[in-house]
């Protein structure tokens, strides 16, 4: 197999975006990313569009051939990618192997999705969808209602705390008020979510133990990466290129209910064991790592469950400053998506290109990982039942 | 514009005397300190330049409420409504979010608008709430009439207080169904949606009294309907 490497990345800022469709927005991120790539007059083999719900949200198919279209790269081929809201690492995975295989020199891999256009409990029931069509969805579960029931678990078997989950929101809501791309540019303080006698009203109850501020935002957005062989690397761009040094794909039973225990995210310990083999790497060579932080416990339980932390050491990990700026091991230093939004489709590929600035070191230093050299992003799939993981590197 | 006082004493209702509001301290979610306290009359020239850029904003349904709210606030600087009150948010000293409404009588509250202007705090339930509070616990009203003019509203308003739907009861605001909040449902509520501490402290206090500060249009505008608007 060819090693592959990362050789431009783009983002539009998320948040609402009324004034976009989809597909300005999935056309905007592309061409950033083409444009950083050096590629804007140069082909493109094949493009892989990552998207979970244009055929509800917009009443829009095909999302790939319209993109292709709209950037003029015809005739390369185009593939839509949809896996839930992992849809944007699977469609990243895709476009590797295809270089890998050393079919395709050239791929762009962009990922989008609009989901203002509904409101907001619209929105929860199209993410719903991904739930078992037959003993969930039917009965009301959505995924903050999943989310809830797994802290309360994680809570009485681990000893995880209400702080603890705070000081996540605390964190990515700090980082990502110093992200121009985060939907959510807000400080927020303990005292204004949970000491004062006001949290009552600022921050109330979601879905039992979580509240409001352990919630992601609903979101716009779009992210694309430019992907080539690392042998091409070099004379396509001045940047330094970043290497897919590994990556892990890995599913589980689609219900919670069917797993020996539910406060274990197989998947996820598979697909984050695998992107590490690959890399010949472990957890402990990682310098920053982006989760998928859709709820603060993700963060923490996805933490111990990649092999950042013993299981129960997570939460303990962030209070202490672990995983903030300057700790051992930063984590969701582009704001997650608690901070930076949650547009499905766009999330996976949004967390590799924070990890490229990273990487290349482009950052300014209120969020920079000083000398990063190595990055690890986790795109969790439904309620864990589709997790993708990525190994990078930056090339010497 | 020259005023004929004997004339304007034909147009001006009588107003009902109406206990004051007492000014409240309100910690919102980034930790700053939003003062909730009554405008004066002489206030709503600087209300209106806050409100008049929302009234071209399509989103969320700002325009109407922004015009709405305009029309409500001058017609009480003009003594064209009788027995309004306003009741306004400030952060620092500048101003975050505006509700208003009415004494019908004794007995019975109109509430008219809820503007927030710093969006993503939860400034508009806090408001909300502290109109409410003003009609149940300070004016001693039985019982408020509510309408919503936006989906946001309905959520807040309807959904949140569980309010009561008044089939046939003609709301000053129009069309949309008119609801109520009784005391009953007020004091049901109050634990988990009407919050805020007295006195407030004599340095907020002293800068929210001072001057109400409103940001200029463009910032309006961006706090409102930016991408970053929730």
């Amino acid at each position: 197999m060819r090693e592959v490497a990362i050789i431009g990345v783009g983002m539009i800022p998320f948040g609402r975006r009324d004034e976009d469709t989809l597909l300005d927005m999935l056309a905007e991120a592309s061409m950033r990313a083409l444009k950083d790539a050096g590629m804007e007059k140069k082909g493109v083999d094949a493009v892989y569009v990552a998207n979970m719900g244009a055929g509800i949200l917009q009443h829009q198919t095909s999302v790939a051939s319209a993109l292709v279209d709209r950037l003029s790269l015809m005739p390369a081929a185009a593939d839509a990618v949809e896996n839930g809201p992992a849809s944007g690492a699977s469609a990243i995975k895709n476009g590797v192997l295809a270089i890998a295989s050393g079919y395709y020199d050239f791929v762009l891999v962009a990922g989008g999705e609009k989901m203002r256009e509904v409101v907001g409990w619209k929105a929860t029931d199209f993410v719903s969808t991904m739930t078992h069509p037959e003993v969930e969805y039917p009965y009301g579960v959505t995924l903050p209602g999943m989310a809830g029931m797994f802290t309360r678990l994680y809570m009485e078997k681990y000893g995880l705390t209400r702080d603890q989950l705070m000081d996540v929101a605390i964190k990515n809501q700090k980082m990502g008020a110093l992200n121009p791309y985060a939907h959510v540019e807000m400080l927020i303080t303990k005292e204004g979510i949970a000491e004062s006698p006001d949290a009552v009203v600022n921050n109330p109850m979601a879905a039992d133990p979580l509240h409001l501020y352990d919630m992601c935002p609903v979101s716009d957005g779009a992210a694309a990466v430019v992907l080539c062989p690392l042998e091409l690397a070099q004379k396509a761009t001045e940047k330094p290129p970043v290497v897919v040094a590994g990556f892990g794909q890995a599913t589980d039973t689609h219900t919670l209910q069917e797993r020996d225990d539910p406060t274990d995210l197989k998947a996820v310990t598979l697909a984050a064991e695998q992107a590490f083999t690959m890399a010949k790497m472990e957890p402990k060579d990682i310098d920053l790592a982006e989760l998928h932080d859709a709820f603060t416990i993700l963060e923490i339980a996805e933490s111990e469950h990649a092999g950042f932390f013993k299981k129960g050491k997570g939460g303990i990990a962030v209070a202490k400053g672990e995983t903030s700026l300057g700790g051992k091991l930063p984590i969701n230093m582009s704001g997650g998506l608690k901070a930076r939004g949650h547009p499905v489709g766009a999330t996976g590929v949004a967390q590799v290109v924070d990890v490229v600035f990273q990487l290349r070191h482009e950052l300014g230093d209120n969020r920079q990982v000083k000398n990063a050299k190595t990055g690890f992003t986790l795109n969790f799939g439904g309620f864990g039942n589709n997790v993708v993981a990525f190994v990078l590197r930056r090339a010497e | 514009m020259a005023v004929d006082m004997d004339l304007e004493a034909v147009l001006r209702a009588p107003a009902i005397d109406m206990p004051p509001y007492p000014a409240k301290m309100i910690t919102l979610a980034n930790g700053k300190k939003m003062v909730v306290r009554q405008a004066a009359i002489n206030d709503v020239p600087t209300l209106l330049k806050a409100v008049k850029p929302t009234i071209e904003i399509d989103r969320d349904y700002y325009d109407i409420v922004g015009a709405r709210l305009y029309a409500e606030l001058l017609g009480w600087y003009k003594h064209r409504v009788r027995n309004e009150y306003c009741l306004v948010g400030q952060v620092d000293g500048y101003l975050v979010g505006i509700v208003n409404g009415r004494m019908v009588d004794h007995d019975i509250g109109m509430s008219y608008h809820t503007l927030a202007i710093d969006r993503g705090l939860r400034v508009g339930s806090h408001l909300f709430a502290s109109k409410m509070e003003y009609h149940i616990e300070y004016l001693k009203q039985k019982e408020v009439w509510i309408v919503a003019e936006s989906p946001i509203g309905f959520r807040r308003w309807m959904i949140e207080y569980g309010l009561i739907k008044q089939d046939g009861v003609q709301h000053e605001l129009g069309g949309a169904g008119s609801y109520k909040l009784t005391e009953k449902l007020y004091f049901d509520s109050k634990p988990r949606l009407v919050t805020g501490t007295r006195p407030v402290p004599d340095k907020e206090l002293r800068i929210a009294m001072a001057e109400i500060k409103v940001a200029d249009e463009t910032a309006i505008r961006e706090k409102i309907c930016g991408v970053k608007g929730r």
